[in-house]
């Protein structure tokens, strides 16, 4: 696979075009992130259960290149998939996002060093080719970031 | 030394466009050429970002720092006279660049520097520093100050800011839908509170000459200052700031083949003498008190604290390589890659080229939107074989929100540009909607 190929794999291509988890409403709580440079935009939202205490959902909407909105995309889906296994335990914690978040991060900024664990974020490892671009690590942190946003503010009880 | 004479004074020139033998010569100047991208040649077609640098000038600015290196305008010392003599002979090269006095051209650290350093002289005026001499230039509540539609940030921040300082009011001319500067519409704009006019020469987006000729006397017959941003203009046409009827220009050194960290303000020696100073502190004054200090004329009341000698002296050295080459030649040159590029671009589906037509006088740059492609996807298409092109919004963000998208792909040519190399970069953009499989008319 040429590097060209291994950032923009089929399933980004398709994130991009079919974007997951899009659509916020009216009372969701949001973060709102931008690539100044490139005018990349992400606002999200983390759906809570009733008692706070896990991720129900991801929603989101924005505009800009491909990987900035299948990341987002990526990580709406990564939420979804964890708390439809919510019976096992599965959904997501504070902490568990903040494990997923600090992780994403690693391997972004790893200059190809550090692939993203298929087991863990499972089709959104297909971001790990991103990490070799660093011109772009920056579009594909940007849900990431946003969620983290959010996660510092719910902690601060705002 | 001496600069060539320039009787070229832009537009259509009759002068041959550089030969296959010339070009290659003009490249072999360039060692960044000589590097691989992801196992393709270096493509450069950034220029307008900033320009890659002939080891002329990367000596020139190394030989100072090995053999002259001293503080300038200060010290009797037999090196720190020498590096004087240096700094002020760069100061006299970009004086005869711009037929103009050697004192009324100012070393700044870029092209935006020079842009605050005149609107903040401007905002100190208008608080009443500078006295009687400065106070026919003071704003006050009613004015106006007018730019464009199409400014780079760089030209319209420092505006913004000193409105909101002065109680002036911030007026743009719009451009059309086709991202060129609506004449019509000047006439409405620039009028009798009109203080200060300030665009741009060449836009750094479209590429276009702006219309110089109308706004000029528009913002004279108002009795404002007119104040020119030349980045765009420097590396490409003859920049005389006197025929042109402009008060000030600016322009940085790094898109003109020299050192980053270095740019020029032109100014009347009337404007930049009558002005209270920006930046303050040593070696811009005659006399300090516990007080006050009385400041030097310019340039000195303009380049506090020690300058950008090394900077200032590969500039020099960047501007006799151009002149050597001769305006009118790169004119021709680039009037031809441009054409090249603009018809190359027409001929692609899905692809729009922001700014007027292809007649439109214009530098040997263009940017254009990928239909159902992200700008930063179609740079990565480019950056994979080689080509350097700009993504974004250039700077521009007014000008890209009024022609409808966030961001684009620009590619800018420079003296060491081939007609083929222009070729590849049109083939790599005809490539860019097949890449993400959007081929044909209606994907």
């Amino acid at each position: 696979m040429s590097g060209l190929e291994q950032l923009y794999q089929q399933i980004i291509m398709d994130h991009s075009k079919s974007p997951h988890g899009y659509g916020l409403t009216e009372g969701d709580v949001t973060s709102h992130q931008r690539n100044p440079v490139c005018g990349d935009e992400v606002t999200l939202a983390l759906r809570w259960s009733a008692d706070g205490t896990r991720v129900e959902e991801v929603a989101w909407e924005g505009s800009g290149c491909s990987i900035s909105q299948a990341s987002a995309s990526l990580f709406a889906t990564l939420a979804t998939l964890a708390a439809e296994d919510a019976e096992a335990g599965n959904a997501w914690t504070p902490d568990d996002l903040q494990a997923f978040i600090d992780e994403f991060r690693e391997a972004l900024r790893s200059r190809g060093q550090i692939p993203l664990d298929e087991e863990r974020f499972g089709d959104a490892a297909a971001l790990s080719g991103v990490s070799k671009f660093v011109a772009r690590v920056k579009c594909a942190m940007l849900a990431w970031v946003a969620a983290e946003d959010l996660l510092t503010r719910k902690a601060a009880g705002s | 030394m001496t600069l060539s004479p320039a009787p070229y004074a832009g537009g259509v020139t009759e002068a041959a466009p550089f030969s296959s033998a010339e070009l290659e010569h003009i490249r072999a100047q360039f060692p960044i050429l000589r590097r691989d991208l992801h196992g393709h040649p270096l493509l450069y077609l950034d220029s307008a970002a900033t320009a890659q640098k002939p080891s002329r000038v990367i000596e020139a600015e190394a030989t100072f720092y090995r053999e002259a290196n001293a503080a300038v305008h200060r010290g009797a010392h037999t090196l720190a006279g020498e590096a004087t003599e240096l700094y002020e002979d760069a100061r006299g090269t970009v004086a005869r660049f711009l037929a103009v006095n050697d004192d009324e051209v100012i070393f700044t650290s870029n092209a935006t520097e020079g842009l605050n350093l005149i609107a903040y002289a401007i905002g100190n005026a208008s608080l009443g520093r500078g006295g009687a001499a400065a106070a026919p230039y003071a704003l006050r509540e009613g004015d106006e100050i007018v730019v464009t539609e199409l400014e780079h940030h760089a030209n319209l921040i420092p505006w913004q800011e000193l409105a909101a300082r002065t109680g002036a009011t911030l007026r743009f001319i719009p451009v059309d839908d086709s991202g060129a500067i609506d004449v019509d519409a000047a006439t409405g704009v620039i009028g009798a509170r009109t203080r200060i006019l300030a665009v741009s020469h060449v836009s750094n987006v479209t590429g276009a000459h702006s219309p110089l000729e109308t706004l000029v006397p528009l913002a004279r017959a108002a009795g404002a200052l007119v104040v020119l941003d030349a980045c765009q203009s420097a590396p490409h046409l003859p920049l005389r700031p006197r025929e042109l009827d402009v008060d000030v220009a600016v322009f940085s050194g790094h898109k003109l083949y020299g050192p980053t960290g270095i740019g020029v303000l032109y100014g009347r020696a009337e404007l930049l003498n009558a002005l209270p100073p920006f930046l303050t502190g040593g070696s811009m004054i005659t006399t300090v008190t516990m007080e006050g200090a009385e400041y030097l004329p310019a340039p000195q009341r303009f380049e506090p604290g020690t300058p950008r000698i090394a900077q200032a002296i590969g500039l020099a050295e960047a501007i006799r390589f151009v002149d050597e080459l001769g305006f009118d030649r790169i004119a021709a040159t680039e009037h031809q890659l441009g054409a090249r590029l603009l018809a190359g671009l027409a001929e692609l589906p899905g692809i729009r080229v922001l700014g007027a037509g292809i007649d439109a006088p214009r530098v040997a740059l263009a940017s254009v939107v990928v239909d159902g492609v992200h700008a930063h996807d179609a740079g990565q298409v480019l950056d994979n074989v080689g080509i350097a092109a700009r993504v974004g919004h250039h700077c521009a963000q007014p000008l890209h929100r009024r022609l409808g998208v966030t961001a684009s792909l620009r590619v800018s040519a420079g003296v060491h540009t081939t007609a083929d190399e222009i070729d590849q970069a049109v083939a790599a953009i005809a490539g860019v909607r097949h890449f993400f499989g959007l081929t044909g008319e209606n994907a």
